[in-house]
């Protein structure tokens, strides 16, 4: 019974230590969720938002066979108009902002496409 | 007793005739597939050295084909990479016996690139598939596949195809945004500008050859530029003994 003070203390500390990541977010703020800037004029993408926003990785996948291993260049998207099948040329060509656009999203999820590594950036001009 | 061992006699007899006749399905088969399938193209160049030769230390063809496709200059002979380069006669047709042959050809280099065999080494030993035979002969590279295992390199009779032993960004002066560049650890070469002739134009080379001396086209139509070319002079192929069947064609 005269370890009261010790235990309290204890559960204080313990309590401290275990709610410090919500200590840090509340004095901290968390991350703001990124804002990718549209800089092109045209008013849609290549397929309508909510599809592009979460299934542009498996587009580009099919636009990479469609071109590399079946010959075909030429793609009849959302808006009924024909795109070239490329990535630094089609995509990069409205969304030129490649580090405001494409990064800002994949550095807050911590993804980093390797397609750069081959495909290359044009220099940015905004 | 008598009769058991007599059907299982039968049985056997028959067996081999069936495997047999499978294995000589098969050989027939793989024999009839280089004929030609009505309705595909047979895509193939022919080169004339002497037209070649014309320009002295000419290296149009090169420097078009490396500026479109983003091929890195590497000094150092064992990490150079190359599409499309000159070779020795020698070299190249180690097989001629050319010993009266005229030696303002022997002794001069031949343009030599990827030969887009019918039956192509490389792809066979590929074991990802990353490299395949097109319908039109096109032997077609997928980088993305590519692991780097280098089988190909050893697999290519013609020393065609060219391992990425350090990254060549640095060796790219200005890289055209057109064609994507390639990494440490992936093989390349020539795909006879797939990305050309799918628009309709001619490979980056032939266009650049002011001395008319590359001839590209269809092998499947007999009024084609090459078909044309083939029968008005006697050609050669390199290294023809090895059944590799190539699609480039040299005038003598
Ligand atoms: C090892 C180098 C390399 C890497 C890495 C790479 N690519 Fe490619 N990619 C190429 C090459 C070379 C082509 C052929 C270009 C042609 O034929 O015009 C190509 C073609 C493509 C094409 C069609 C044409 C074009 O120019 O865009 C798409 C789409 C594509 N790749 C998507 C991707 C995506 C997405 C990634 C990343 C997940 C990626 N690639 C990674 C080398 C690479
Ligand atoms: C013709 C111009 C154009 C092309 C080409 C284009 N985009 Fe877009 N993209 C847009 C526009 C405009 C928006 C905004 C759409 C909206 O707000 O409805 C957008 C939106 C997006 C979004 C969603 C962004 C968000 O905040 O939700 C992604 C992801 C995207 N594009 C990726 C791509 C990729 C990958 C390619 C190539 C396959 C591509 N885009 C090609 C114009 C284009
Ligand atoms: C709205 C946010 C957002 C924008 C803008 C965006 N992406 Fe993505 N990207 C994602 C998400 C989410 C994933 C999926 C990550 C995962 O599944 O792990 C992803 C994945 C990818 C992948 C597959 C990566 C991998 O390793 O598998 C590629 C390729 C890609 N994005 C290309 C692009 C390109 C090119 C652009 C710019 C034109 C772009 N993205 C813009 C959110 C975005």
């Amino acid at each position: 019974m005269h370890d009261g003070g010790k235990i309290l203390t204890g559960l204080a500390v313990f309590l401290v230590l275990a709610l410090l990541p919500f200590w840090h977010n509340a004095v901290g703020g968390t991350a703001a969720a990124p804002q990718p800037k549209i800089v092109t004029q045209e008013k849609e993408c290549v397929a309508p938002r909510e599809t592009i926003r979460s299934t542009h990785m498996e587009l580009l996948n099919t636009w990479r066979d469609t071109v590399v291993r079946e010959g075909t260049r030429t793609y009849m998207d959302a808006r009924g108009k024909t795109v070239n099948m490329s990535l630094t040329n089609t995509c990069l060509s409205c969304h030129p902002n490649k580090k405001e656009f494409c990064d800002a999203c994949h550095n807050y999820l911590a993804v980093s496409p390797y397609c750069w590594q081959c495909h290359v950036e044009k220099k940015e001009s905004a | 007793m008598e009769r058991e061992r007599r059907a299982l006699l039968k049985l056997a007899g028959l067996t081999v005739v069936g495997l047999a006749g499978g294995a000589l399905a098969r050989t027939v088969e793989a024999s009839s597939k280089h004929a030609a399938k009505p309705g595909t193209k047979r895509l193939a160049m022919v080169i004339d050295p002497r037209k070649c030769l014309e320009k002295d230390g000419c290296t149009d063809c090169i420097g078009a084909c490396h500026a479109a496709h983003n091929v890195p200059a590497i000094d150092d002979p064992r990490r150079e990479v190359k599409w499309i380069w000159k070779e020795k006669f020698s070299g190249a047709f180690p097989d001629q016996e050319a010993e009266y042959v005229d030696e303002a050809l022997t002794s001069k280099p031949v343009l030599v690139f990827c030969n887009h065999c019918d039956n192509p080494p490389c792809v066979r030993v590929c074991p990802t598939q990353a490299t395949w035979r097109r319908d039109d002969g096109i032997v077609m590279m997928d980088w993305h596949r590519c692991i780097g295992c280098r089988y190909c390199v050893a697999g290519c009779p013609y020393g065609s195809r060219s391992f990425n032993w350090v990254d060549p960004r640095p060796f790219l002066k200005s890289p055209t945004p057109d064609f994507p560049t390639r990494t440490k650890g992936v093989v390349e070469k020539c795909t006879f500008c797939d990305e050309r002739i799918g628009k309709g134009q001619q490979p980056a080379c032939v266009e650049a050859c002011k001395e008319k001396a590359l001839v590209f086209g269809d092998l499947n139509d007999p009024d084609s530029a090459v078909r044309q070319t083939l029968r008005a002079r006697f050609a050669l192929r390199r290294k023809a003994g090895l059944g590799t069947r190539p699609a480039i064609h040299y005038l003598v």
